[in-house]
């Protein structure tokens, strides 16, 4: 079998190894780095030729048997290892989006849902629906005991009464079931008042709220529906809930687009307002958009995300609490093989379900026809879609089989590659570029730690 | 070692030991909605982290 890749690049001041199939990450001196060059196809005494302007012999012999060593150890160029193992075999659901409400507060221009009705009837889920979608997760649940159900819309706190209660609901269904369901909401903080922050922070393991940084970059996109700027309504609001989250987990997400390219601009607007836990994403739209992001904006993007790593760094010194979500890497306590292998699960262990009670692989889905797997009443009738959607891995994706990033971002977002490709098993080029460069922030982050 | 320095030496092959329990969290759920890092997700098998 032939030896396994490895990827190596310079940033921030540290030379860095990944190595694809163990896992493993080595902060390496430049000697190493340059051996690396040369390692798996030229003998030691060609290496020495090679170097030695540069390093004594010595030291090249040092380092050499130093990569040797990972290498025994199977912790560089460690070959490939079979993750085709028969995934979800059961068919086990854990994860929801459960969109309580296609109907919202804003009209942001960039919206996947269409300005909240996710291209159909505005509409509001009722309670017997959202009831018999929580059934619908513990009863297709096999052993998991953790599901996880996401309050979404459009806007889910135009329909909080029933959220309440759906929550309510749920700490039923635990004790009779023995689950324990992790509620989380996603909203864009507009409805945000003393009852429902209260509410959230005693009930939701996580809330979502939306903001997209700057003023005038958050208030071109993100409009009320009278045309006004949302800026100056929600970040009080924001402040407000996070204030009263203490330890509890909040993320305050954002969207970027080729209208705003400096974006770590808005990510420090972020951490000025003391919003510490962040996420800004690349927005999925059309590309005949003019704010959509397209493949002469990729090498600014690049920049701006290795500009931001500086930044973070230097911010994250005196203030260790400062997250962006796309720059955490858990090297030791990470997700298995299979975990890495599959993703985000969608179609498979993870659905949306709309107000209707329509089952959906995710909500990036909800709304295309073809997509539909099924409803509450039938359950999952489309089983080949099922089978589509389990089978789209890092081992099926011809992109990914030799990509180093793999088993970081998991073959990334099937919907992403289906709207830009027209094809789940093919992913969005520009979306690994700016998740390779990512992941490489990420890793010299930690190697300057 | 006085060239590399090695910030994890756990093995991604030997999580098939034990991997697959799916009790870890959703990776869409958890922040982003619009792209796939699993990198920054914690497992939740008990059995991998008493190792």
């Amino acid at each position: 079998m032939s030896k396994g890749n490895i990827h190596k690049f310079y940033l921030n001041e540290k030379y860095i190894v990944v190595d694809v199939n163990s896992g493993s990450v080595h902060v390496v001196d430049q000697i190493v780095y340059d051996i690396l060059d040369y390692y798996l196809n030229y003998g030691i005494d060609e290496i020495i030729d090679k170097l030695n302007s540069r390093y004594s012999t010595e030291m090249i012999l040092n380092a050499y048997e130093e990569i040797k060593l990972l290498e025994e150890e199977e912790l560089i160029f460690s070959k490939d290892f079979n993750t085709s193992i028969e995934y979800n075999k059961d068919n086990v659901i854990k994860a929801m989006c459960l969109h309580v409400a296609h109907d919202c507060n804003l009209k942001c221009r960039y919206c996947f849902a269409s300005q909240g009705n996710f291209k159909g009837q505005r509409k509001l889920m009722d309670l017997e629906t959202g009831m018999k979608a929580l059934d619908f997760l513990v009863e297709n649940s096999g052993n998991r005991r953790n599901l996880e159900v996401d309050f979404f819309g459009g806007e889910p706190l135009m329909n909080f009464e029933v959220v309440k209660d759906l929550v309510s609901y749920g700490r039923k269904l635990e004790e009779k079931s023995n689950k324990h369901f992790r509620f989380t909401i996603t909203t864009n903080a507009l409805l945000l008042n003393d009852e429902n922050m209260n509410f959230i922070n005693e009930n939701m393991d996580n809330v979502v709220l939306s903001l997209d940084g700057r003023k005038a970059v958050n208030d071109y996109m993100r409009m009320t529906l009278n045309d006004g700027g949302s800026y100056d309504i929600i970040v009080p609001k924001i402040k407000e809930m996070i204030e009263r989250r203490k330890n509890k987990d909040y993320y305050v997400r954002g969207t970027f687009t080729s209208k705003n390219l400096d974006f770590s601009q808005d990510c420090l607007e972020y951490y000025n307002h003391g919003f510490k836990n962040i996420s800004i994403e690349p927005v999925v739209t059309n590309p005949n958009e003019d704010y959509a992001i397209r493949e002469e904006h990729i090498e600014r993007i690049l920049k701006e995300y290795e500009d931001f790593s500086k930044k973070y760094m230097e911010l994250k010194k005196n203030d260790p609490e400062f997250l962006f979500f796309h720059f955490m890497i858990d090297l030791n306590q990470g997700p298995c093989a299979v975990k890495k292998s599959v993703g985000c699960g969608a179609g498979s262990e993870y659905i949306a379900v709309t107000p209707e009670g329509d089952i959906y692989p995710c909500h990036q889905f909800v709304g295309e026809e073809e997509f539909k797997m099924g409803t509450l009443e039938s359950g999952i009738i489309n089983t080949d879609l099922r089978e589509k959607f389990k089978k789209a891995n890092v081992n099926t994706k011809d992109k990914c089989k030799t990509c180093w990033a793999k088993f970081y971002c998991s073959g990334g977002c099937h919907a992403n590659a289906y709207y830009s490709n027209n094809d789940i098993l093919k992913p969005h080029d520009l979306s690994c570029e700016m998740e390779k460069k990512r992941l490489e922030c990420a890793l010299s982050i930690l190697a300057n730690e | 070692m006085e060239y590399i320095k090695t910030l994890t030496n756990r093995k991604l092959k030997d999580s098939l030991t034990y991997g697959g329990c799916g009790e870890c969290q959703t990776s869409c759920q958890s922040a982003c909605k619009t792209s796939c890092t699993v990198g920054n997700q914690k497992c939740e098998n008990k059995k991998a982290n008493k190792k």
